[in-house]
């Protein structure tokens, strides 16, 4: 006797306690499987794009803080060297080396709230959240001492930075730098044999290499499918040429393996931010750059290797002070195409799962 | 008859005995008022507690505000919820949403019957305690059942009907271990279970109280199975369409069944109310208060497990284990009739780390490192 | 370093094919004619000297006499990377053809440019609105929106 049965739809969000942001899920459930699923976003869109065209080139600034609001360093740092290649202003060595020193520490910082809000997701009732926090926190005062934000910096310009480092930064950082391999190995030991984050994590939500490629991701999520492109290797901005680090890849493409690659990002951003801290020259933190900019016409596409993938920004400019179209390459929406794939065939509680291991922020999906 | 060393109260306990003209319904009454006084005011000991230590182990401090130490914390989150409008979805039955706390709570309480907090101190010395135990605590399950359906709502649907499939499973492992205890005291009533021991049974049945203690977690819904109203996921489970008082007689029926789970614990593994110096009742406090605490501990620590896994936890792990344990405690008991002797303590140790160390091999995932 | 292809030698040998596209290099970008992006696309992602296997993002920039549509395509194995674009000269109307047969990646970022600038992709599975609601009247994008 074949037992009668018919799927419902379950709304997910968009209001929700573990989607990160304001995100809805229409899915079609058979019981507890997932049968179909059907992403609905644009609950946190503000026009970014639009905006921008009304505002000079430095007043663009405060609204690319806005987009990935978890890494605004790197947001401003795609931005900026997009209006420098358009203009082509060349950037002094001392700035160059605090960028990357600011880089580096953003992708600390949002790789801690990944990996700990993926923890919650899996349900270790924020206990490695909070301790991740807590080193957050120690980034995070750096970051106020410089700009005095907690979360939105706006502190990158066109050409450099306005003012020098103060002086307790360095040391606080060198401080830092010191301790922080410790935590990522307390971590690390803590979580990776878990059992049960295994038997969660392990073979849940396999995104395959060729799948991820045609989709266009990038990031942790592309490294995790096997494929060693890290555009911080690949294509060199700034002096990251100038640094020695390795690409961490996974092997299969799962949560786990996600999760691997971020623990040993971290690791591997201690490793640039050793040397950089030693080699800082001193000198000039701007070049001289008119107040309001007027690049020349044409185009110019600059990306950077962002916490949560390739960020990158297409600016058009008709020398105006304006820019004539601003288009943002947002990682986390392209990165999301992939959810239905991922998901179909597991459960209400993988989806979630799956759902916090690609790690997406609504500001930049939506803008 | 094996009495506690100590000040010896049984003349107290004995003059409240059943048998005497008049004497039954004084003796109902008085342990009926201690019961549910010690029910009410250590759950709200436990939400204090639970609290606090697992804001300790997350780096964070905790309640510390109201009233010393945060102490009067669970009374203030008392007087709010009785405070909340009670709120009943339109399309939701009504008879059923608004039995089902009662139906979830009374079981809990009624559970203490028969626990002694004393020598021969109890309401009722049932000569089926433990079963009476295990009978009247699966109604609770049919409580939150009815919460989950008569709400009309699909997140709470799901989460009932997960439960239900929890706990459905989890009964058989548990009954089983307690079994093994039984043949060791030779007795279902609690009473004499506990006046049986003279060294603890835990250290006798290692793997008995493992499995307890597992299958236990799982009944009540804490972590790492607490999935039935996992925050993250299904918003709060069966009793999401509930607020004010209802609510708060699902949340004193969740610690309850807390308290219930570490009760049984103290008595029948920990040796109840027997200790030195103290008085019995406070021994039983401490020791029901430590086996809340490692509870506490585990639900700090360890992510959720899914649905699917916590049912084969049930039945390829914790089923077979149990089963084994019923061998080798029928074998022992068999052996010495008249007592068992203290060095098999150490075999029994040693049995129950090998054969979860076997049987968790079957269950190892296997994990590639990744490649830097 | 990914290489920026040189958009002269990217045209000539597209035009050895597929003359009809009409391609030409319009500063570092290669120029095609609208009809042609689906063949030209599929050329250049499957051919083994370019391979081009990894779609970086797709945008339209509003020029008031036409919408210019940028894709940028990467080649992850031999990391070189080439600029295409198409124009559209009907504002009331305009269509391409969709590449979301050939990247997958292009789905929600097609569905954003429909949303916001108004050109309709043939061939898109699910052509709704992304990011504003399905009632919305009006591109807001369009520099003549607002």
């Amino acid at each position: 006797m074949v037992l009668k049965t018919e799927p419902f739809v379950l709304n997910i969000g968009p209001v929700h306690p573990s989607t990160h942001g304001v995100f809805r899920m229409r899915a079609t459930l058979d019981g507890e499987v997932i049968v179909d699923l059907e992403p609905v976003f644009g609950y946190l869109h503000r026009g970014i794009e639009k905006l921008a065209e009304e505002r000079t080139y430095t007043g663009v600034i405060p609204l690319t803080d806005r987009l990935d609001y978890l890494a605004s360093m790197s947001n401003n740092l795609a931005y900026v060297l997009a209006v420098e290649k358009l203009a082509d202003i060349a950037v002094p060595e001392r700035a160059q080396y605090i960028r990357v020193i600011l880089a580096e520490l953003q992708r600390l910082a949002s790789h801690l709230i990944a990996v700990g809000s993926f923890l919650n997701d899996c349900g270790a009732f924020f206990t490695p959240f909070l301790y991740m926090f807590r080193e957050r926190e120690k980034i995070i005062d750096l970051f106020e001492m410089l700009s005095g934000q907690r979360l939105l910096y706006n502190y990158m310009r066109v050409g450099g930075f306005n003012q020098d480092l103060p002086d307790e930064f360095l040391p606080a950082l060198r401080i830092l730098v010191k301790s922080m391999p410790g935590y990522v190995d307390e971590y690390d030991r803590l979580l990776a044999e878990n059992e049960i984050l295994l038997a969660r994590a392990k073979g849940v939500g396999i995104l395959p290499r060729d799948l991820a490629i045609s989709i266009g991701a990038s990031g942790p999520v592309l490294r995790a499918s096997g494929v060693k492109w890290d555009i911080r290797k690949a294509d060199p901005y700034s002096i990251y040429d100038r640094f020695e680090f390795d690409i961490p890849t996974g092997t299969v493409g799962d949560c786990y393996d996600r999760y691997r690659v971020r623990i040993e990002e971290m690791r591997q951003s201690l490793r640039i931010l050793k040397p950089a801290l030693e080699q800082i020259p001193g000198g000039p933190v701007k070049s001289p750059v008119p107040h309001y900019l007027h690049p020349p016409a044409g185009e110019a596409y600059a990306r950077i290797e962002a916490p949560k993938g390739e960020l990158g920004f297409y600016l058009v400019s008709d020398t105006s002070i304006a820019p004539y179209r601003c288009h943002i390459r947002a990682p986390s929406l392209i990165n999301l195409t992939a959810l239905r794939d991922m998901a179909i065939g597991w459960k209400i509680q993988d989806l979630i799962i799956i759902f916090g291991s690609i790690d997406i922020t609504m500001g930049e999906v939506d803008r | 008859m094996i009495t506690s060393p100590g000040p010896d109260l049984s003349q107290y306990w004995s003059t409240l005995a059943p048998d005497w003209p008049g004497g039954f319904w004084w003796h109902w009454l008085v342990f009926s008022v201690i019961i549910i006084a010690f029910v009410l005011l250590l759950v709200m000991g436990f939400v204090y507690i639970e609290r606090r230590s697992m804001a300790r182990m997350q780096v964070r401090l905790g309640p510390n505000r109201t009233g010393p130490f945060g102490l009067l914390q669970p009374v203030a989150d008392a007087v709010k919820l009785l405070l909340k409008e009670d709120i009943v979805p339109n399309t939701a039955d009504k008879l059923v949403h608004f039995l089902a706390p009662i139906v979830a709570l009374t079981p809990v309480i009624m559970v203490f019957a028969v626990v002694p907090f004393g020598d021969g101190a109890l309401l009722s010395d049932l000569n089926v305690g433990i079963l009476y135990v295990v009978a009247v605590a699966s109604v609770a399950s049919v409580g939150i059942f009815m919460a989950g359906w008569g709400s009309n709502n699909k997140y709470s649907l799901l989460g009932a009907m997960r439960d239900v499939a929890a706990v459905v499973s989890y009964e058989i492992p548990l009954v089983l271990s307690i079994i093994g205890v039984v043949l060791m005291a030779g007795s279902l009533s609690l009473n004499q279970i506990v006046q049986a021991q003279g060294i603890p049974f835990i250290l006798f049945q290692p793997l008995g109280f493992l499995i307890f203690f597992i299958a236990g977690c799982a009944e009540i819904n804490r972590s790492p199975f607490d999935l039935m109203e996992a925050d993250s996921e299904l918003t709060a489970g069966f009793h999401t369409e509930y607020s004010g008082m209802k609510f708060a007689l699902f949340y004193l029926a969740e610690y309850g069944e807390a308290l219930a789970l570490s009760s049984i614990i103290a008595t029948i593994f920990l040796g109840g109310w027997r200790g030195p110096l103290l008085p019995p009742w406070l021994w039983f406090v401490l020791k029901v208060i430590i086996v809340f605490f490692v509870m506490v501990w585990t639900r700090t620590t360890f992510p959720r497990a899914r649905i699917d896994q916590l049912m084969a936890l049930a039945w390829k792990f914790l089923l077979p284990l149990a089963l084994i344990n019923i061998l080798i405690t029928a074998v022992e008991v068999l052996a010495w009739p008249e007592g068992l002797p203290w060095g098999l303590i150490f075999v029994n140790i040693a049995i129950m780390a090998v054969l979860v160390v076997l049987w968790s091999r079957k269950f190892k995932l296997g994990w590639g490192r990744v490649e830097v | 370093m990914t290489v920026l292809l040189s958009a002269n030698e990217v045209a000539k040998e597209i035009t050895k094919r597929f003359p009809q596209a009409q391609a030409q290099a319009s500063n570092d970008a290669v120029l095609l004619k609208g009809e042609a992006l689906f063949e030209v696309a599929a050329f250049l992602k499957n051919s083994p000297e370019f391979g081009f296997n990894y779609l970086n993002y797709i945008t339209a920039v509003d020029y008031f006499d036409y919408f210019e549509l940028v894709y940028q395509l990467t080649s992850l194995s031999h990391n070189h990377t080439v600029v295409l674009k198409t124009r559209c000269y009907d504002r009331n109307n305009p269509v391409v053809s969709s590449v979301v047969r050939l990247w997958r990646g292009a789905d929600l970022q097609e569905r954003e440019v429909y949303d916001l600038m108004g050109i309709r992709f043939n061939g898109h599975p699910n052509m709704k609105r992304i990011v504003l609601w399905d009632g919305f009247q009006g591109h807001p994008l369009r520099k003549d929106y607002l």
